[in-house]
């Protein structure tokens, strides 16, 4: 398959993915992907299970090194650094590039420690600052006025979407600068999902958000741009509402029709 | 049209639209060559007819529109599915339109009748027959393009829309000449001043629907732009 995509996307690129290769030990998950991702805007990947897209996601925050088969090459530049050196330190990675995932993970600790516990390792706030963080990031996230008046208990009281919330608040708590977002609603219903999609609009407004998810209406309704990934190649990369109503290759559109088969 | 879906439900859905905008279709092209018939035979009868399938014709449109709605509502259909569908909505509103056309000549047909003029009165009525057979020969080939997904045939049908708007011109004409020679004739000159003009609006709305089919084939919004643009714009 032709990986030379045309994705020449004119808007000011916060990160640039240059002849990217990813392999699982012998296993080539990522093949020559070259992408430019616009800032402050939201770009959606999506694809059929093990096209790459969670992979592609993981190593923007080199979050692959934990497992020490797995190991990438190219360059993923994040405003022209690239974050695959070696030299780069990873926990600063992390501190510009947050990550929520499938499941919500709230830790075993209190609402309010879930948020702080993060910040804490970069920053060293007072109290009344850290208190103010810990609301600030808990209203962006939607989930303040739920939240506010129990803020001592335990995280993993709150519901599946409050707790995904509380994850996407812990994530912009150490303001980040992209938010990784891995199939952030799958395990919710629909009204948390609702709420998490509105929060994806509101947090473009100051981050680089990139979505993975299995619903293609998701994809339609919360992206500006979307990428259709298959088989570790990136297929086709534009702006939503034209992949959506005019996709220019075939694969594509067989894929977000439901002809994939 | 293609391949198929993962749901063949879905398919069903889509093809049973189609079908239904065809006979829709092949309703209005009998309506206007009824009309038309209507009037060279001053046939009141065949005109009531063409004013009953009118309503036919109207529940179509409205049951098509709900079945878009519905489609739309459970499919969140993207990409081709997508145009498929606002161009149908788009096209059976064109058909309405010519079903409403074809009940307009029917009525001049009926008032010819009950304000007594004859057969015997001399007029150009052999051209009005002429001109709506490439009106609905045009129609004809556009919804022959739309059930075969055909941009050439599309285009072709956009490249003769120019015949019929000659032929009408030359209509025009040649009523004005009647007009002037026989004063009597005026006021039926009139109503087919009206039924020419009613025709030529066929031949515009069948070339509404090979926009569409364009659109559905290509994705390209072709409205609004001369035929030759139109060939560079799909080839």
């Amino acid at each position: 398959m032709d990986t030379r995509v045309d994705n020449a996307i004119t808007e000011k690129a916060k990160i640039s993915v240059r002849d990217l290769n990813f392999y699982y030990g012998g296993f080539h998950a990522l093949k020559k992907i070259n992408m430019d991702l616009p800032e402050k805007k939201v770009t959606a990947f999506i694809g059929p299970s093990g096209c790459g897209k969670s992979t592609l996601l993981r190593v923007f925050n080199r979050m692959f090194e934990l497992y020490p088969e797995q190991r990438a090459e190219g360059q993923i530049l994040l405003d022209g650094q690239n974050i695959l050196d070696r030299s780069m330190d990873v926990s600063l990675i992390r501190a510009k590039v947050g990550m929520v995932f499938q499941k919500p993970t709230p830790f075993p600790m209190s609402i309010y420690d879930n948020i702080a516990f993060g910040v804490k390792l970069f920053e060293t706030l007072p109290r009344v600052e850290m208190d103010e963080r810990v609301e600030w990031a808990l209203r962006k996230a939607a989930l303040w006025n739920e939240v506010k008046d129990k803020l001592d208990q335990s995280g993993a009281g709150l519901s599946g979407g409050q707790q995904q919330r509380l994850c996407i608040a812990r994530g912009i708590a150490i303001k980040p600068e992209v938010l990784l977002l891995d199939e952030p609603t799958s395990a919710l219903d629909p009204i948390s999902t609702g709420k998490i999609e509105e929060l994806v609009h509101e947090l473009k407004s100051d981050y680089t958000v990139l979505i993975v998810t299995h619903n293609m209406q998701q994809a339609a309704r919360c992206s500006d741009y979307t990428a259709y990934m298959y088989l570790g190649d990136l297929v086709e990369f534009g702006p939503t509402p034209e992949v959506f109503t005019k996709p220019k290759r075939k694969d594509t559109e067989d894929y977000i029709t439901g002809r994939f088969g | 049209m293609g391949d198929k879906h993962l749901s063949t439900q879905f398919d069903n859905e889509l093809s049973g639209i189609s079908t239904r905008v065809l006979e829709m279709g092949g309703l209005v092209e009998s309506q206007v060559a009824q009309a038309v018939y209507a009037l060279s035979t001053f046939s009141g009868d065949v005109a009531t007819q063409v004013l009953k399938a009118e309503e036919r014709v109207n529940a179509m449109e409205v049951e098509i529109d709900r079945d878009l709605s519905s489609i739309i509502a459970r499919r969140q259909p993207t990409a081709r599915d997508l145009r498929l569908l606002i161009a149908v909505s788009k096209t059976i509103a064109n058909l309405e339109r010519i079903g409403d056309e074809a009940a307009r000549i029917a009525r001049t047909v009926q008032r010819l009748l009950n304000s007594g003029v004859s057969s015997r009165l001399r007029l150009p009525v052999s051209d009005l027959t002429f001109e709506s057979e490439l009106a609905t020969k045009q129609l004809r080939k556009a919804l022959d393009a739309f059930a075969r997904l055909d941009t050439e045939g599309a285009i072709e049908v956009l490249r003769h829309d120019d015949q019929i708007d000659q032929e009408f011109d030359g209509l025009m004409r040649k009523l004005i000449t009647y007009m002037m020679e026989d004063p009597r004739t005026i006021s039926s000159s009139i109503d087919l001043v009206f039924v020419a003009k009613a025709i030529e609006r066929v031949g515009d709305h069948a070339k509404n629907l090979a926009e569409q089919i364009i659109y559905i084939v290509k994705g390209t919004d072709v409205r609004h732009n001369p035929v030759d643009a139109v060939e560079n714009l799909v080839r």
